[in-house]
């Protein structure tokens, strides 16, 4: 006899593999779409390739309009990673104002702040174009990554304050009375124990910044320039409809380093998501 | 643990004073550590908000001055078919895809808030399309998926739906639309399973003692106690859902097709803006887009007090 218990526990199970598999599907779909030939790609449920083959890889890897696929991967690390060092440096700094010291006007600032997590960007970015338009600045890499230099993107001095208020702050005191300085305070005790916050924020912060297609669309016109996304499109638009394959193969490629950063950091990311409230 | 409670407790939470005597070095040390953030926030944010609102009064194409045209972009506004279409099929993306990713996320946050094995992975994989969703790779898959003679038009057939390819059929393509922002239900789920943690059992357990059912600890329980949890992710969703730009680019080809289907406001705005170079146009375009975000926020405030529940310790 089987117990009522354990019949919960495999409807449970059940019913949590039916949304595994539903949420799962698309993506499995188009990795393996990537080595199945293009003439199995439409139309076909199952997942399995025939005759699977590196073909499609080979036709993205082979680059677009006479910039190599690695050009384009590479203007994704070279964005992603000033975003990461950018946001690290900037909201840290930001969060440490607004959590640990007192100086008058402190509040509204830190309301405002808060204010541009809900304020539409479209607002901004005319103005933002002209201003970047008038320094020269359009077709090179600077409008997109000096926001994350700034802490523009409030979410994340946000998540660090949160994070800053939960810290035990004898420590601080401790060595205020010994003499340090807000600077010295920061950076040998605050920051090491911000770890764990940074390594969320960094992780945000580089996934964010690969994915993004609008700024790059907007700010980069020279294909040396893009990054994969605008490349991924150039690429979708010069194939037209008929080289699904090798679409699914550069597709592929473009969202692997978020993938794998999702395997090795999820532990993060979805402890960021809670902690903050704020979405992913 | 939310945005919400943060003007109501910032970390001085102290009482009326008199006024206070600020420390110098403080002061000094404060404004030394917000400088980034305040060039930031003046020349990325402030400047150019004020910026767009006067552009939005002018005639501007990047080239040559700005010319005062008073009202007139506002008034053509609501005059254009196409700005009236972007603005219906956002309203609709919004008001049909914010709630049910919501009713998404929110069952199966409470399906999985057991302490059953595999919960942990089972999380893991449902969040895992909000990080991707909005990426170029899958609005590409999805416009795969959802093309004539695709996976989901011969799902369809096998159960006797001849629907086609939602991507060329424009009544089709608000559901294919929802479906993408449905399948992202994991940040929403992963911020519901955090506020179910924070329920107490014992009111469950003391409902149970009185013979509530399921649905009756549901209603009674759950959803109050959950409310701003429900409050702030509505806010936030629906507000994200006045953005959406990549997906509808790209599986429109940056064009709004079929029909004006996918026109979204977003993509609207990029098209008045950046390829005819109505700025002036697009910067009114966006000033709407504000005010709207602004009354919904106001809106929801106001009306919160009827229905979100505060426990007794916050507010």
């Amino acid at each position: 006899m089987i117990s009522k218990k354990t019949l919960g526990s495999i409807a449970w199970h059940l019913g949590a593999l039916a949304i595994a598999v539903v949420v799962l599907y698309p993506g499995a779909w188009m990795l393996l779409s990537a080595f199945k030939p293009t003439n199995q790609i439409v139309g076909s449920v199952s997942l399995i390739p025939h005759d699977a083959s590196f073909d499609n890889f080979r036709t993205a890897l082979n680059g677009i309009a006479g910039v190599s696929f690695w050009r384009f991967f590479l203007n994704s690390v070279i964005l992603a990673v000033g975003a990461v060092v950018g946001t690290v440096l900037s909201a840290s700094v930001t969060a440490y104002a607004f959590a640990r010291i007192d100086f008058p006007g402190r509040k509204l600032w830190f309301a405002l702040m808060i204010g541009t997590l809900l304020l539409p960007f479209h607002v901004v970015i005319i103005p933002q174009y002209i201003i970047f338009n008038n320094l020269g600045l359009v077709d090179t890499m600077v409008p997109l990554l000096i926001g994350k230099f700034l802490a523009a993107e409030a979410f994340f001095v946000f998540l660090m304050v949160q994070f800053m208020r939960g810290l035990p702050r004898e420590l601080d005191e401790a060595a205020f009375l010994d003499g340090a300085g807000h600077v010295r305070i920061f950076r040998s005790i605050t920051l090491p124990l911000m770890k764990p916050v940074l390594a969320t924020a960094s992780i945000f912060a580089f996934i964010w910044s690969w994915n993004d297609f609008f700024g790059p669309l907007l700010y980069l016109k020279n294909s040396d320039l893009y990054p994969l996304p605008v490349a991924l499109r150039l690429f979708v638009d010069q194939t037209s409809t008929s080289d699904y394959g090798a679409q699914m193969a550069m597709a592929v490629l473009a969202l692997a380093p978020v993938i794998i950063f999702f395997l090795v950091f999820q532990r993060y990311l979805i402890g960021g998501v809670a902690t903050t409230g704020l979405k992913g | 643990m939310s945005v919400l409670e943060k003007p109501a407790a910032p970390a001085a939470a102290a009482p009326p004073q008199p006024p206070k005597r600020w420390k110098r070095h403080e002061v000094i040390a404060g404004y030394g550590f917000l400088t980034p953030w305040l060039i930031g926030f003046f020349g990325l944010t402030a400047v150019p908000m004020l910026a767009s609102l006067y552009l939005s009064f002018t005639r501007y194409n990047l080239f040559g001055a700005p010319e005062w045209i008073g009202l007139d972009n506002y008034l053509l506004l609501f005059e254009d078919p196409q700005f009236r279409q972007a603005a219906k099929v956002t309203l609709m993306y919004a008001v049909i895809g914010t709630p049910l990713k919501l009713a998404a996320a929110l069952a199966i946050a409470m399906l999985l808030n057991s302490k059953r094995r595999g919960q942990g992975f089972y999380r893991s994989v449902f969040y895992a399309p909000s990080l991707i969703g909005a990426s170029v790779s899958i609005a590409i898959v999805w416009r795969a998926l959802f093309i004539d003679d695709g996976i989901v038009d011969r799902i369809g057939s096998g159960v006797g739906l001849d629907w086609g390819g939602w991507i060329g059929n424009p009544s089709l393509v608000m559901p294919m639309f929802v479906l993408l922002t449905t399948w992202q239900f994991g940040a929403p789920m992963v911020i519901f399973l955090a506020g179910l943690k924070q329920v107490p059992n014992e009111l469950y357990e003391a409902a149970a003692v009185d013979g509530a059912g399921r649905w009756r600890k549901f209603v009674s329980i759950t959803l109050p106690m959950l409310s701003p949890v429900i409050f702030f992710n509505l806010l936030l969703e629906a507000i994200h859902s006045f953005q959406i730009f990549s997906s509808a680019f790209i599986i429109s080809n940056g064009t709004g097709a079929p029909a004006g289907s996918s026109l979204f406001y977003t993509l609207y705005l990029y098209l008045r803006g950046f390829q005819d170079f109505r700025m002036g146009y697009a910067s009114a375009m966006a000033w709407v887009l504000v005010l709207v975000v602004g009354a919904l926020t106001f809106v929801m405030f106001k009306t919160s007090n009827a229905w979100v529940h505060y426990g007794g310790d916050e507010r």
